[in-house]
């Protein structure tokens, strides 16, 4: 290092803009970042998505896409509704007390994970992995399922299996029960997927 | 393996371990704090310092603007609509980008011209000029086909034009151009590859010629305002007498020079960006369209005084650049020193030369000579034949040559941007001539005059 001694007067002047231009190089720099964000178009096409159930019949799902993924509407039949809770000692999560700000609003954490009793509105990719689960309605022993099946999915890829309420069963891949989109009814026979009341 | 004290602090037993294993120290000495440069450099000296800021800031803003670009001529012109009005800050990373591609030219331009005026082409600096040159042409074609990428009316007819200068060459031309364009008009295959130039290509060619661009020059040292050699005096300890260590104190010099520019750029940026249809021309904002030109086709701005050159060379003006042929072959047998054999080899090649302009057109050769206006700048080492190196200490009048040519180039650019005129087309031949004999009688004007005593050491002023 050189023999002569500091110049303070120097040194503050090489601090002070030294710390000016730290400013503006992260005055510059959010922008770059920024642009990373979802773009308008992006938001527009991410934008909340209506479905029309008046013709949805019991023991019938339909399926919406929202922000690129599938989201499952499936009106439960009387039968379907009163099995539900029978599932509930084999349940990895039966009350959906995991993660709830994650996969279940407010409106949903009872025991049919829904606003209506009937009407089941989930987001059908398997919380393990990502693939979407197949439907297997029909009670009874089946392959890869158990003999006391009362209905619900089966993921095809690492084969978790959830119920009629979305809740995923013990020892099996999938970590969490399937997600509840936000959600409201617009009327009696028309939904919004994407938005609540909350927003 | 250098070995260091195990009672030192970790980041010098850090910076020991990478010595060891990679010349980092070796090289921040070599070329920053013990790069010795002439202490009397003045503001023309900040320009390749700025050049090296706007092409990173080019590729910077350039990697942001891939991100959301669409290279397909059915997408290209609505992509960058997007980006300007629905990407977040996507405005600023293209008026960034626009304006640093005009900004790139001032600044290499005014790069060149502190080479031209203080001789710093000269031995031993030649490669250092070579590969400068080098960088301008990428640079021309980078910019070429950057501007095709919008798709917009300029972009795809300015591109039809430029790609039929290369079907003007006898022969192969046609074929040529069917191979640039991928496709017998400008459309998607053109715009495809240009992108590919344009993004991966030209820059990477960029980047290598600017670091042989900058090794050539440390290896033998910046020049100065005097032209005067600093090596040539040095201290007891192999220091030039007149040099000062490149870091801190050009590092500081030029980040002064970065803040006034940045200045400059933002305002730009910010207030301008279309700089009055000169950075982003009006018509580049009508999407392209393959059946209707534009009333009014002019290059942007930095190629405009090439433009009139080549718009000069009609078939009147050719008898002029025969006369010149004729008139220049007969000058070098007669007056330059050379070996006996050369002699009739240069008037065979002289009339070789005028029988091909009387009988090729005058289009081909107007292409020829605005590929010569650049050209000709890769020879001036080898033109420049005065005793003194710096415009400082050459004749007064000398200093007048060059002040015509800045003038003339000036005017050229004007003449390039406005449309075609008769009074137009005589000043651009008259500029052309000038632009051409500044270069070709070099060899001749240089020597003329009496040049001022040079001093042996560096004219400095503290300050």
């Amino acid at each position: 290092m050189s023999d002569t001694p500091v110049d303070n007067s120097k040194r503050t002047w090489i601090i002070a803009s030294g710390c000016v231009g730290a400013v503006g190089g992260a005055f510059t720099a959010v922008p770059f970042i920024r642009s990373f964000e979802p773009s308008e178009r992006a938001k527009a096409a991410g934008a909340a998505v209506e479905a029309d159930i008046s013709a949805l019949r019991p023991g019938e799902k339909m399926t919406v896409e929202w922000r690129g993924k599938p989201v499952w509407i499936m009106r439960r039949t009387p039968e379907e509704i009163a099995a539900i809770p029978t599932n509930d000692p084999q349940l990895a999560d039966p009350k959906s007390l995991r993660k709830p700000d994650e996969f279940t609003p407010v409106y949903a954490r009872n025991e049919l994970r829904s606003i209506k009793p009937e009407i089941l509105v989930v987001v059908g990719i398997c919380t393990h992995l990502g693939c979407s689960p197949s439907d297997r309605f029909q009670t009874g022993p089946q392959p890869s399922l158990p003999d006391d099946w009362k209905g619900g999915f089966f993921c095809p890829c690492h084969g978790s299996t959830f119920d009629l309420a979305g809740r995923v069963f013990k020892n099996k891949p999938a970590p969490d029960n399937l997600e509840v989109p936000p959600h409201m009814y617009l009327s009696d026979n028309k939904l919004l997927i994407g938005e609540d009341k909350n927003a | 393996m250098k070995e260091i004290s195990p009672n030192a602090p970790a980041s010098a037993k850090l910076l020991n371990w990478v010595d060891n294993r990679f010349p980092l120290s070796k090289l921040y000495n070599e070329h920053l704090a013990e790069y010795y440069a002439p202490k009397n450099f003045n503001f023309w000296y900040v320009f390749g310092g700025l050049s090296l800021l706007v092409l990173v800031i080019q590729i910077v803003t350039g990697i942001f603007l891939v991100m959301h670009y669409k290279p397909d001529a059915a997408l290209a012109f609505a992509s960058v609509e997007y980006i300007m009005r629905d990407v977040p800050w996507g405005w600023l990373v293209r008026y960034m980008h626009s304006t640093g591609s005009s900004a790139f030219f001032v600044v290499v331009y005014l790069h060149m011209f502190r080479g031209l005026i203080y001789g710093s082409y000269r031995k031993p600096r030649e490669l250092v000029w070579v590969f400068g040159c080098a960088i301008f042409l990428c640079l021309m074609a980078e910019a070429f086909m950057g501007y095709l990428l919008p798709w917009g009316q300029m972009s795809y007819w300015g591109a039809q034009v430029i790609v039929n200068l290369f079907a003007a060459i006898p022969f192969i031309g046609p074929d040529l151009a069917l191979l640039i364009r991928g496709d017998f008009v400008v459309g998607d295959a053109t715009l495809n590859r240009f992108f590919s130039f344009h993004v991966i290509a030209v820059p990477l060619v960029l980047l290598g010629l600017v670091v042989a661009h900058i090794i050539a020059l440390h290896e033998v040292g910046s020049n100065n305002p005097d032209g005067i050699e600093i090596k040539a005096n040095k201290d007891k300890n192999g220091i030039p007498l007149d040099g000062i260590p490149f870091h801190p104190y050009y590092t500081v010099h030029d980040i002064f020079a970065v803040s006034l520019f940045l200045m400059v750029f933002s305002a730009i940026v910010f207030f301008a960006p279309e700089f009055g249809g000169y950075f982003l021309e009006y018509n580049n904002f009508i999407p392209a369209d393959p059946l209707k030109t534009p009333l009014h086709i002019a290059p942007v701005w930095y190629f405009t005084p090439y433009y009139s050159m080549l718009r000069a060379i009609t078939d009147q003006m050719m008898y002029v650049v025969i006369a010149c042929v004729i008139a220049g072959s007969l000058l070098m047998v007669l007056k330059v020193k050379m070996p006996s054999f050369l002699k009739p080899a240069i008037l065979i090649a002289g009339l070789g030369l005028v029988l091909m302009m009387w009988n090729i057109d005058a289009k081909f050769w107007g292409v020829v000579v605005m590929g010569a206006s650049v050209i000709i700048l890769f020879f001036l080492p080898w033109l420049d034949f005065s005793p003194v190196r710096s415009i400082r200490y050459r004749p007064n009048w000398h200093k007048y040559l060059y002040a015509v040519f800045v003038f003339n180039f000036f005017v050229l650019g004007y003449l390039g941007v406005q449309p075609p005129s008769a009074i137009g087309e005589r000043v651009s031949q008259v500029g052309t001539l000038y632009y051409f004999g500044f270069f070709l009688l070099m060899p001749w004007w240089s020597t003329l005059g009496e040049p001022k005593p040079v001093p042996e050491r560096v004219t400095f002023t503290a300050h």
